[in-house]
C-alpha cells in the first residue's frame, strides 16, 4: 500500500501527459474529419458518375480495412517502401501520421452519416421552398440544414465516443498517448517496472472523458428536440 | 383578359407521355377543379405550372405575360424561374411545412427572405418585418388558427397543418393558388375544416386550381371542372354539367366509381 501511494503521483503525472496527447489527436481528428467528411459525402452523391464511383470506392476501402493497418501503412510505407521517411523519427512525425490516418478514416465514416442525413430530409421540403420563391442557398441554410443536423447528431455522437477509444490504436506506431504512457511502467520507467495497474488505470481516463462527452452531446440532442 | 392561359402543354418522362395537348384558360376569380384517376397527369400539370417540372411543349401565359414557351425559350436560369413561379402558389398533399419553425414563422419565412432583396430593406427593416408579421397573423386568424401561431407543425393536427400551409402560400399573394389533393392525406373528419377554408377563399374570388377527389366539393366550389384521363383533357366545362351529366363515356365510367360509394 505504501508503495502504491509512492507510485501513484508518478504514474498519474505520466498518464496526464499521455492523455493530453490522446486529447490532441481526438480534437485534431474531429477538426479535420468533420469538413473532409462533407467533401466526401458530396463526392459520393455527385451526379458525375466517375467522381461518385471514386468516392464510394475510397469509402469502401477505408471502412473495409482496420484502422490499425491504415496507421501502419501511412507511417511505415513512405520510409520502408519508398525509401523516403517523410515522417522523421520523432513524436511530431508520429503524431502527424496518426492524425492523417484518423482524419481519413473518420471522414469516411462521417461522410456516410452525412449522406444519410442529407438524403433523409424529404424532397417535399426542397419543393416547398422552391414554390415559395426561395433560392437554393436559402433553402439549404434556412430549411434543410437544421433538419440534417438533427438527423446526424445521434449517429455522430456514437462515432465521436468511439473515436476517443480508437485513439489508443496510435500506440501501434508508438505515439506517446495514454496507453503508451501506461505501458511504460511495465517495461520500466521512472523507477517503476513490472507494474500493470497503470495500464488498467488508463480506463478511468477514457471513462471520464466519454462521460463528459455523453452529457454534452445529449444536451445538443435535446436542444433539437423541439421539432420533429 | 384571361388571368391564365395554358396552351398545348406536353410533358413526357422518358418514353411515357404524361401530358398531351393540355389547353385551358381561366379568368380572375375562377375556381377550376381538376378531377381524374391517379396517373392521369393532374399532379404533373400543377407541377408544370409551378415550375417544378419543365414542359416539353406548349406555353403558359399569365396576365398576358408568357412565363413559359417551349418554342422560344431554352433553359431558363434559376433566378428567372424563381421570379416567375411567384405568380403561382402551391399547396401540397403532404403539407410540407418546415418542422423547425412555428406556424407563424412558416407563414412569414419566404416573405422575410424576399423583403431582404428590396433596395430599401436596410432602412425600413423594422417596419417591413412588422408588416409581414401582421399579415401572417391575419392569415392564420382567417384560417381559424389564431390560437395556434406559436405551435410547431408536429403539435398540430393534419387539418391544422394544411391550413397553415394554405396561409403560407397566400402570404406571397400569388395570382393563382394551386392545390394538389389538399385533403388526400387527411382523416375524413379533418377534410371538412380544410374544404371550408378553400370554400371561403372561393367566395373571396381567389383564383384557384384544385386537384381533388372530393366530387361534391369540386361540383359545389368550382366555376369550371376539368376531367383528365391518361394525360388528356377528356371533358371540361360547367361543374354541374361535367359531374352530373357528363358527355363523354370515359367521364361517366370514372364518376360511376364515386356514385357507388
Amino acid at each position: 500500500m505504501e508503495l502504491f501511494q509512492q507510485q501513484l503521483p508518478i504514474v498519474i503525472h505520466s498518464l496526464n501527459i499521455g492523455f493530453l496527447q490522446t486529447l490532441k489527436l481526438f480534437f485534431v481528428t474531429l477538426i479535420g474529419a468533420i469538413p473532409l467528411g462533407l467533401v466526401i459525402a458530396f463526392g459520393s452523391m455527385s451526379r458525375f458518375k466517375p467522381l461518385s464511383a471514386l468516392s464510394r470506392t475510397f469509402v469502401w476501402i477505408i471502412r473495409g480495412t482496420p484502422l490499425m493497418i491504415q496507421l501502419l501503412i501511412i507511417y511505415y510505407f513512405p520510409g520502408l517502401v519508398l525509401n523516403n521517411n517523410i515522417w522523421g523519427s520523432g513524436e511530431t512525425g508520429r503524431f502527424l501520421a496518426s492524425a492523417i490516418s484518423f482524419i481519413i478514416n473518420y471522414a469516411c465514416y462521417f461522410s456516410e452519416i452525412y449522406r444519410g442525413g442529407i438524403q433523409g430530409v424529404p424532397n417535399g421540403q426542397n419543393e416547398a421552398g422552391l414554390v415559395l420563391g426561395m433560392t437554393r442557398r436559402q433553402i439549404f441554410f434556412k430549411v434543410t440544414l437544421l433538419q440534417m443536423i438533427k438527423r446526424i447528431v445521434p449517429p455522430m455522437s456514437n462515432e465521436i465516443i468511439t473515436l476517443v477509444k480508437d485513439t489508443s490504436l496510435a500506440r501501434i506506431i508508438a505515439l506517446q498517448e495514454i496507453i503508451w504512457a501506461g505501458q511504460a511502467f511495465m517495461k520500466g520507467s521512472q523507477g517503476i517496472s513490472g507494474a500493470i495497474w497503470p495500464l488498467f488505470f488508463t480506463a478511468i481516463y477514457y471513462l471520464i472523458c466519454n462521460g463528459v462527452l455523453t452529457v454534452l452531446l445529449g444536451r445538443l440532442e435535446r436542444r433539437l428536440d423541439y421539432f420533429r | 383578359m384571361a388571368i391564365l392561359e395554358v396552351n398545348h402543354i406536353e410533358k413526357h418522362f422518358g418514353d411515357t407521355k404524361v401530358l398531351k395537348d393540355i389547353s385551358f384558360s381561366l379568368e380572375q376569380g375562377d375556381v377550376v377543379s381538376i378531377i381524374g384517376s391517379s396517373g392521369s397527369g393532374k399532379t404533373t400539370l400543377l407541377r408544370c405550372l409551378n415550375f417544378l417540372e419543365r414542359p416539353d411543349g406548349g406555353s403558359i401565359v399569365v396576365k398576358g405575360e408568357a412565363l413559359f414557351d417551349a418554342a422560344t425559350q431554352s433553359a431558363q436560369s434559376d433566378a428567372e424561374i424563381r421570379k416567375k413561379r411567384l405568380h403561382f402558389g402551391l399547396v401540397f398533399q403532404s403539407f410540407n411545412l418546415f418542422p423547425q419553425y412555428t406556424a407563424l414563422q412558416n407563414v412569414m419565412l419566404a416573405k422575410e427572405l424576399l423583403a431582404r432583396e428590396q433596395p430599401d430593406y436596410k432602412r425600413r427593416k423594422r417596419e417591413m418585418l412588422n408588416e409581414i408579421e401582421h399579415q401572417a397573423r391575419q392569415l392564420l386568424i382567417q384560417m381559424g388558427l389564431g390560437d395556434r401561431m406559436t405551435n410547431y407543425p408536429h403539435q398540430l393536427s393534419g387539418g391544422q397543418q394544411q391550413r397553415v400551409a394554405i396561409a403560407r402560400a397566400l402570404a406571397l399573394e400569388p395570382d393563382i393558388l394551386c392545390f394538389d389533393e389538399p385533403t388526400s392525406a387527411l382523416d375524413p373528419e379533418l377534410t371538412g375544416e380544410v374544404l371550408k377554408v378553400i370554400r371561403e377563399l372561393a367566395e373571396k374570388k381567389t383564383t384557384m386550381i384544385i386537384v381533388t377527389h372530393e366530387m361534391a366539393f369540386a361540383r359545389d366550389v368550382a366555376s369550371q371542372v376539368i376531367f383528365m384521363d391518361n394525360g388528356y383533357i377528356v371533358e371540361q366545362g360547367d361543374p354541374l354539367q361535367v359531374i352530373e351529366h357528363p358527355r363523354e363515356e370515359r367521364t361517366r365510367q370514372f364518376l360511376a366509381h364515386y356514385a357507388q360509394k
